[in-house]
């Protein structure tokens, strides 16, 4: 049985961080195609917070109207005496002027939230000429997924308007909180690749050439689907009561042959697509992965110093989706497992099930803890019979020097890579994640 | 001239102590001769984007001295900025040969309840759980916007803890919302290791130390070798430096820095209160820069000779390889933009190049250092060519693009984060300097040319990246006068 060792208390402290505050929502904000985050907040939340889940989190940059074109009221002395509502009003009016977007979150930061200030009241003024909605997302409510939960919150409550009908095999894909995966668009897209092969529609929002049309088409749906452990679950349920539309909650992130042939499978009945179609898909996608799987059999069973065990230390998402891939396509062995993501209280215990089978009769020991060090103290202290297997974040490289390990940075923070479109998702990302794992190997004594 | 008061928790902020602002558009010559007089009237903004903040700077600083611990005391969000300080650390270990390690920054996550009853017994637990995971030689505990409107007793919780850790546990007040200028971060991380760690000469005569304030200390060797012909060798600070290093900075026989907005408080806090003269020159970035720079320390060394002999063999040197370069730039047109040291200084430097910097925008602009004058980078300026357009901004960005797109410039040479990918994108060449070392002395002129005219000479990502891609800001915006936001009335 996988045991938590559950300490989100309200002392906990957090070193090395793995994910930021509420605010971070701003970034989910950037990933959807001509939206920008106005902040009423402190000068400097946009950028401590880009930097970590953008540019130090695979090469992330501003993009099209991130980083320092973020408009804020930057906070001051005054505006936390007096209020800074007029001062919000100002930017917003002169943001519609000199951007050129479509779409506008504003969000606070903790200075707002605590002084008070009716944000609200402002948006409010504004929501009958422009596109713009709010949410209170102070940096002390906790962390960047609700944060993102936030933002999905204020824009389904706020803008999204019920469709006149359904579209019939539409399906709205929720999964990874963008810039917080450095591996997000491609998520995106090979889930999408992964409905279109067996004959579904995919409507997204984040990403490259979505954006609002996306977003509008939100409501249409047939029907939501999560690819999350936890995080978006509030927002499928939101969509649900708001516009009927049902919800299918698929926990683990697909990754390789095995959950991936699953996932299909789910969905695909969910769905109701032709049984016959779905495995005609997967045996052609099989097919392809397990060619170059045989091919490369000698670097994975004869490479000097394998790792037989390995450790994740990920948000959910990711340790639960790397860990079922690791038992089950590459026949490698969990230790003790960790998620960093500070999963409410409330949620652990559902994700926890998750770990009880993760395949081949095996099971997962898992700690929740946002607290880095914590998690590399744990480690520290694990004998290994093998070089272990690490994927984490850049925190980790250090640490497996020290324990004689191979370290892959997957989770943020990912500031020793640079990631474009591709992810882990499906076959070709589970065939990418053994090329990286076993590049990692290779590349350490040569 | 400020008053360094080491004996108080706090530092003021730039904008109280020196006169600084963050608004303003005019020509050198009026910006140095109002600044004298502590004259110049900052103008707010009617549209602002996000700047960056004080506890960045501040924590950065403190986190790279070796072996000690940060806590910050604030929500998740204000750590966040650990990351990057652990990429800027590792890569000055590297340059430096140490040890490899991550920074420790370590958050008391301060909560919704917290904002209400107060943390101060979460911070001290953090503290403890600290000090017991790491071993550190030191505690730093920086503030956030959180815990400074609640009004957490951060000194109290330190000194309740004195007793159980035999380290020094040192307060940095660097409240966000306190400062426009970022650059009063360093200032509150200076004034911590004034405050908490510096420690009153153990003896009488000086040591051979010079305290140079840097960032990560590329040109370490360099300068160790030629601080050796005159005698002293030097103790590069905050970053790396040790602890016990810090302690002794009462010692040394003088102070100088790569960079006046980040030397200044440090720098005539121990002249002021230990006795350790702070040369106040321009910076020693390029040919004027370090020769004023070189001659002033030579002086205070009684090494005026050495200097003499060490400058000539440096102008003797680079003089024909200076000559080439000097042509092939010759007449270029630039934009600089960096903070405000960096920025008069670097104008300099780019014209000494042979450049021709048609305009200087500084991230802030301090009407006086902390010895009282008006910065000597920027004096120098107004001598050379007082018609000199200038403007100070927060990193307004609308602003800049704005301004690049109506110059056109052959040429943007900035200093700060994510500043250099605006002018590419609108097909301008850049050169973002990262390492303050980059334009040093006549090793630095050189470097710094050579990069320039590389820079000069293959355009094309930024040709293609800007027939490719579109800019944020409306048509409207860009037909405005770049500075049509900046208000007139007073604060």
């Amino acid at each position: 049985m996988p045991t938590a060792q559950n300490i989100s208390n309200h002392n906990q402290i957090i070193d090395q961080v793995r994910h930021v505050c509420t605010l971070g929502g701003l970034q989910s904000v950037l990933a959807i195609e001509r939206a920008i985050p106005i902040l009423h907040a402190g000068p400097g939340c946009g950028q401590k917070l880009w930097g970590a889940l953008g540019l130090q989190n695979g090469g992330q940059g501003s993009g099209y109207a991130g980083g320092h074109t973020v408009p804020c009221t930057n906070a001051t002395e005054k505006d936390v005496i007096f209020g800074a509502t007029d001062k919000l009003r100002t930017v917003i009016e002169n943001a519609f002027k000199v951007l050129d977007l479509d779409f506008y979150v504003v969000l606070t930061g903790c200075t707002s939230d605590i002084v008070g200030d009716d944000v609200g009241e402002v948006v409010r003024e504004f929501q009958n000429e422009h596109k713009i909605v709010w949410a209170e997302t102070g940096g002390f409510k906790g962390s960047n997924f609700l944060g993102h939960e936030l933002v999905l919150e204020a824009i389904i409550d706020q803008y999204l308007k019920p469709a006149p009908e359904k579209i019939k095999g539409l399906v709205n894909i929720w999964a990874v909180v963008p810039y917080q995966d450095p591996f997000w668009t491609g998520v995106y897209d090979e889930l999408s690749g992964l409905l279109r092969s067996i004959g579904l529609t995919p409507n997204v929002i984040f990403g490259p050439h979505r954006g609002i049309p996306a977003l509008d088409l939100v409501p249409a749906a047939e029907f939501n689907l999560l690819v999350s452990p936890w995080v978006g679950l509030k927002a499928v349920k939101q969509l649900e009561e708001n516009f009927g539309t049902p919800f299918l909650h698929y926990p683990s992130l697909p990754i390789g042959p095995t959950e991936t042939g699953k996932f299909l499978r789910t969905v695909g009945e969910y769905a109701g697509v032709d049984p016959k179609k779905i495995e005609a898909v997967i045996a052609e996608n099989e097919d392809h992965y397990y060619h170059y799987i045989e091919r490369a059999a000698e670097v994975l069973l004869e490479t000097r110093f394998l790792p037989r065990r390995f450790t994740v230390v990920a948000d959910a998402t990711y340790t639960l989706a790397l860990s079922k891939f690791l038992v089950n396509d590459l026949a490698l062995i969990p230790n003790r497992q960790y998620i960093v993501d500070a999963t409410p209280a409330d949620l652990q215990e559902e994700v926890l099930k998750n770990f009880q089978d993760l395949g081949e009769g095996l099971s997962a020991d898992v700690l929740f803890t946002p607290d880095g060090g914590e998690v590399q103290e744990d480690i520290r202290a694990t004998k290994f019979r093998s070089r272990p297997l690490i994927l984490g974040s850049s925190w980790e490289r250090v640490l497996a020097k020290e324990v004689n390990g191979y370290a892959l940075s997957v989770s943020m923070p990912v500031s020793d890579r640079l990631v474009f479109d591709r992810s882990y998702v499906g076959y070709t990302g589970g065939l990418r994640l053994v090329e990286d794992i076993y590049s990692t190997i290779l590349a350490d004594f040569q | 001239m400020s008053e360094i008061d080491i004996k108080h928790n706090q530092v003021p902020t730039r904008e109280n102590r020196l006169g600084a602002i963050t608004g303003y558009v005019g020509t050198i010559g009026e910006l140095n001769s109002q600044a004298g007089g502590c004259g110049v009237q900052n103008r707010e903004r009617c549209f602002s984007q996000a700047s960056a903040c004080a506890s960045g700077c501040c924590q950065g600083q403190l986190s790279s001295i070796q072996n000690v611990v940060v806590i910050n005391h604030g929500a998740i969000g204000c750590a966040a900025d650990a990351v990057a300080t652990n990429v800027n650390k590792k890569s000055g270990a590297r340059i430096r040969g140490l040890e490899y390690s991550n920074v420790r920054i370590v958050s008391s996550n301060l909560l919704e309840r917290d904002t209400v009853f107060g943390a101060v017994d979460k911070l001290k637990d953090t503290i403890l759980q600290a000090a017991k995971r790491y071993h550190p030689d030191a505690i730093f505990v920086t503030t956030s916007c959180v815990s400074g409107i609640i009004g957490e007793d951060i000194q109290g919780a330190l000194e309740d803890l004195k007793p159980q850790l035999d380290i020094p546990l040192v307060p940095a007040f660097c409240e966000g919302f306190r400062s426009k200028v970022w650059a009063s971060g360093f200032d509150s991380a200076f004034h911590a290791v004034l405050f908490g760690i510096v420690e009153p000469p153990r003896q009488v005569e000086k040591t051979n130390k010079v305290n140079f304030v840097n960032f990560r200390g590329s040109a370490r060797n360099e300068i160790i070798r030629t601080f050796k012909k005159l005698g002293v060798e030097p103790v590069f600070l905050l970053q790396y430096a040790t602890i016990e290093e810090l302690k002794r900075l009462s010692e040394a026989r003088a102070t100088v820095s790569i960079c006046g907005t980040l030397g200044s408080y440090i720098g005539n806090g121990l002249e002021q209160n230990y006795g350790v003269p702070y040369i106040k020159t321009e910076q020693p970035h390029g040919i004027q820069g370090y020769i004023n720079w070189m001659r002033n320390l030579g002086t205070f060394l009684g090494k005026e000779k050495e200097v003499e002999e060490h400058l000539a063999e440096e102008e003797e040197r680079t003089r024909e390889e200076l000559a080439e370069l000097r042509a092939k730039l010759k007449g270029k047109r630039v934009v600089v933009g960096m903070g405000p040291s960096f920025g008069h200084n670097y104008t300099r430097v780019l014209e000494e190049l042979g450049l021709d910097v048609v305009w200087t925008a500084t991230w802030h602009f301090d009407q006086n250092y902390d010895h009282g004058d008006v910065p000597e980078s920027t004096k120098r300026l107004a001598e050379i060519d007082d018609s000199l357009k200038v403007s100070v901004g927060d990193q307004q960005n609308y602003e800049i693009v704005n301004l690049l797109n109506k110059l056109q410039p052959d040429l943007y040479v900035t200093r700060h984060g994510g500043s250099s990918v605006w002018a590419t994108k609108m097909g301008i060449a850049t050169h973002m300097v990262v390492d303050e070392f980059t334009a040093f002395g006549y090793n630095g002129i050189v470097n710094f040319g050579n990069i320039l005219v590389d820079k000069l000479t293959n355009r094309a990502l930024a040709k293609r990246l800007a027939s490719r891609i579109q800019l944020p800001y409306s048509e409207w915006w860009l037909g405005q006068d770049s500075f049509s936001f900046l208000q007139e009335e007073v604060f």
